[in-house]
């Protein structure tokens, strides 16, 4: 530890930047009328999703055996059972932990905002979303351009991923020029990633808010599938500044579906040798019991400070970064 | 040889990457919140000094490199080889014209090198930063300029050629940055 490490890795006044633009985010929704709440840091059910690995602690009750705890990696589930129990809608501002991840844009504990609009239809949230950034910013005019995910590859790469194969996606990264491509076995969607991060997601979101929509099928997480001659994920994300900003979904409410995707994911965690626990029981059975249609999304707070204050990593809009912490 | 995974990347951390040693300059993590990580890096080639870009999904380990860097003095060339010795153990070492590279035209007998060694073999060989040199050649300067404005060639004893101010003179002896390859000052005999 160096001498100067007791001092925070933000400047003053980024923190205070911080606590204006939470300010904002708070009034935004208490104006909108939805309702502010809490659920569980700590849970029984760790996620499911191969992407994330969750932070595992535990509890012990008085004189009892100490059993497992995972730290959030969205509060998602949580929030959905509070639909299910008729909350109407609703948001949190909260810190999930992802294990795993460090970089310039990841750290492993950061500040979430979620939040739910029940009866609403992803398109219209995408709007909100849109509302919601431009507030917090200070930038009322900030435009909007959407394209869906196949588009997302056409007019950077002109690359027409229809009907394309994990090795005609291979073929194509070679073709960009990705270095130490040929030596990577990767799925298709893993080649997709690849594509996205190398060559596409630095140039997203330039002096406006790009949306991507209507995703793959096999990265629909918890998004409804919209069956159509090629079925897509009613899924979107947002990019600003070249940064993932915000995901969203068309909330998958159907129980059995839902039951399914977990053992696929618990069995896709299994042949990669990750950890699995059982999938969150309570929140099966509050989709049973019949969750509201909703359109739900998770939006970076530390990646909104970033733009909001012009800078260029996670660790100077934090307080303290782990190494410190 | 022990591995690392990505997870332990940072700048300076030495890998073996098709058969080479390299070293890692820059890392990058990068990662959809939905999909697949990966850790970019930039890697340069400790053989050839090329700089190159790699990409590994995040999880994966990669071979340390047996490659570490420590001082020798530099005793004297046979024509062909360099040959080094260990001021502490005395055990001697050659190094080849491509490990000595450009560092050639700055370091004589007696000098005190740093030596990167890979698997006991040099791989390159550094001068001290600064060292001090005999002008063997230069034009007399004009009489009476102490200004130093403009300067002149001048071949040191090993051979380099660097700038030097008007009023130095052949047999002077002259300290160099081997970094930037430029004249710092006249310096005192030894």
């Amino acid at each position: 530890m160096t001498e100067a490490s007791w001092r925070p890795a933000a400047e003053l006044g980024t923190l205070r930047a911080r606590a204006d633009l939470l300010a904002r985010v708070r009034g935004f929704f208490a104006r909108a009328g939805v309702m502010e709440v809490e659920t569980p840091v700590a849970s029984r059910a760790a996620a499911t999703d191969p992407a994330l690995e969750s932070l595992r602690t535990a509890w012990a009750g008085p004189g009892a055996a100490p059993q497992p705890l995972y730290l959030q990696t969205s509060p998602e589930l949580a929030m959905k059972r509070l639909l299910a129990a008729g909350s109407g809608p609703i948001f949190q501002v909260c810190k999930v932990f992802r294990d795993g991840e460090r970089g310039r844009l990841h750290h492993p504990e950061f500040t979430l905002l979620e939040w739910y609009r029940p009866g609403w239809d992803y398109r219209r949230l995408m709007e909100e979303v849109a509302e919601l950034v431009r507030t917090a910013l200070e930038r009322p005019r900030l435009p909007v351009e959407t394209l869906s995910y196949q588009e997302l590859f056409q007019t950077p790469l002109g690359l027409d991923i229809t009907g394309l194969d994990a090795e005609d996606l291979c073929r194509a990264a070679l073709r960009q020029g990705i270095a130490g491509a040929e030596d990577l076995e990767l799925s298709r969607d893993g080649w997709l990633d690849l594509l996205l991060t190398h060559r596409i997601e630095s140039g997203l979101g330039r002096g406006c808010l790009t949306f991507v929509c209507d995703y793959p099928p096999s990265q629909a997480a918890l998004a409804r599938v919209r069956d159509e001659p090629e079925p897509v994920a009613e899924r979107f994300e947002l990019y600003l500044e070249g940064m993932e900003l915000a995901n969203g979904f068309q909330e998958l409410t159907d129980a059995a579906e839902q039951r399914r995707r977990f053992s696929a994911d618990l069995g896709r965690r299994a042949a990669v040798g990750m950890s699995g626990s059982p999938p969150d029981e309570a929140f099966l059975a509050a989709l049973e019991a019949g969750m509201p249609e909703s359109a739900g999304v998770a939006l970076g707070i530390d990646r909104l400070l970033m733009v909001a204050t012009g800078r260029r990593h996670i660790d100077e809009v934090l307080a303290f970064p782990v190494e410190r912490a | 040889m022990a591995n690392y995974s990505t997870n332990e990347f940072r700048g300076g951390l030495k890998v073996m990457l098709d058969g080479d040693p390299y070293v890692i300059v820059e890392n990058e993590f990068v990662k959809p919140g939905k999909g697949q990580a990966f850790n970019r890096v930039k890697v340069r080639n400790l053989k050839t000094g090329r700089v190159v870009e790699k990409t590994f999904k995040s999880g994966e380990s990669v071979e340390a490199a047996d490659v570490h860097d420590t001082q020798m003095q530099y005793l004297y060339n046979d024509g062909e080889l360099w040959h080094f010795m260990d001021p502490e153990s005395f055990e001697q070492l050659t190094a080849d014209a491509n490990a000595v590279g450009e560092t050639v035209k700055w370091i004589k007998e007696q000098d005190v090198c740093g030596v990167t060694l890979w698997n006991g073999v040099p791989l390159s060989i550094e001068a001290p930063n600064f060292v001090v040199l005999e002008i063997t050649e230069t034009d007399p300067g004009l009489k009476g300029d102490t200004s130093g404005g403009g300067g002149k060639p001048a071949t040191l004893e090993t051979g380099a050629v660097v700038r030097v101010p008007l009023f130095v003179q052949t047999g002077e002896l002259i300290k160099v940055d081997t970094r930037t390859g430029e004249y710092v000052s006249r310096a005192k005999d030894g």
